[in-house]
């Protein structure tokens, strides 16, 4: 009797560990399959989907394709446009959530473009497949005067921000739109708190100039944490009309759409 | 419990490792496409804006 109980005891006890060591296998399995999708997966198949929604985007805006001027096609740089204040278009106001723009950085990588929509709502915005980078309503919009800021995520979603650290100084940061290329020029970086937001200011660091356009970029700091921000601050540098063509420096992105 | 789904799988070894792939990929795929995304707009979104 007593030796069936002892037996009946040993095969609970041993079922219980069979459960316990499955459940802790299947647990580590889990955490190991997260992590590779957290660091790698997510962000090659949500960048791919924005860069792809961006694409889509600028073909929309581009006009049937005018005939490329010889100094286009030999891949010589295009003429700077001159610029003149009184041809920048500033852009309208939007409802959130609507894609106005697009944002191509050549230092983020040779193909890398994002659409940028109205708002800085996670889930409709910044956590978005068709979107990624968001404006903040209450910064100034596109071709004003003031300060033009955007934010985005610098790990999963994407992670459009990715490398938002290896700006150097004088990289262009290119905003299409349907009237054309906003041109900005990096000038430098900052971190601060999360509160800190006097970066949205038309004015936000003493080593900016009042009265200038600017573009603010924002991110979280360090990665795969929300403790700081990294701010990367841009000067507006001339605007390019789509119909002098694309920039050269990003003609690549455009061959056969504008 | 994977000892009990092993033996509950039909067929000779190969039929069963064959079988054990599939289930993986339809673990792996809902845990990719739905489970993680879910969890991570959920529980883990990292502020990126000031405010």
């Amino acid at each position: 009797m007593r030796a069936a109980r002892n037996g009946a005891q040993r095969r609970g006890v041993s079922l219980a560990l069979d459960i316990l060591q499955d459940v802790a296998f299947t647990v580590g399995g889990v955490i190991l399959l997260f992590l590779v999708w957290h660091t790698w997966f997510n962000d090659i198949v949500a960048g791919s989907a924005q860069n792809q929604a961006s694409h889509q985007l600028a073909q929309e805006w581009s006009a049937p394709a005018p005939s490329a001027t010889p100094t286009e096609t030999s891949g010589t740089p295009t003429p700077r446009p001159s610029v003149d204040p009184t041809q920048i278009p500033v852009l309208g106001s939007h409802s959130d959530g609507e894609a106005f723009a697009t944002l191509i950085v050549p230092r983020f990588g040779t193909d890398y473009e994002r659409v940028i929509a109205e708002g800085i709502d996670p889930e409709t915005v910044l956590n978005s497949s068709a979107t990624g980078v968001g404006h903040y309503p209450e910064s100034a919009a596109l071709g004003e005067i003031g300060n033009f800021a955007v934010a985005a995520h610098r790990t999963t979603f994407g992670a459009p921000f990715a490398e938002i650290e290896k700006l150097r100084l004088g990289d262009h940061i290119y905003i299409e739109t349907p009237d054309g290329w906003y041109v900005y020029s990096y000038r430098n970086t900052a971190y601060v708190w999360p509160a800190d937001v006097n970066v949205l200011n038309p004015v936000p660091t003493t080593s900016l100039e009042a009265g200038q356009r600017l573009l603010t970029m924002t991110s979280c700091h360090p990665e795969l944490s929300s403790a700081e921000r990294i701010i990367a601050y841009s000067v507006f540098d001339y605007f390019a009309p789509r119909e002098l063509g694309v920039p050269a420096e990003i003609q690549h992105l455009r061959e056969g759409t504008a | 419990m994977y000892r009990l789904l092993w033996r509950a799988l039909p067929g000779n070894l190969w039929a069963k490792i064959a079988q054990t792939t599939g289930l993986l990929l339809v673990a792996v795929t809902a845990l990719f496409l739905w489970v993680f995304p879910w969890f991570v707009a959920t529980f883990m979104t990292t502020n990126v804006t000031v405010n």
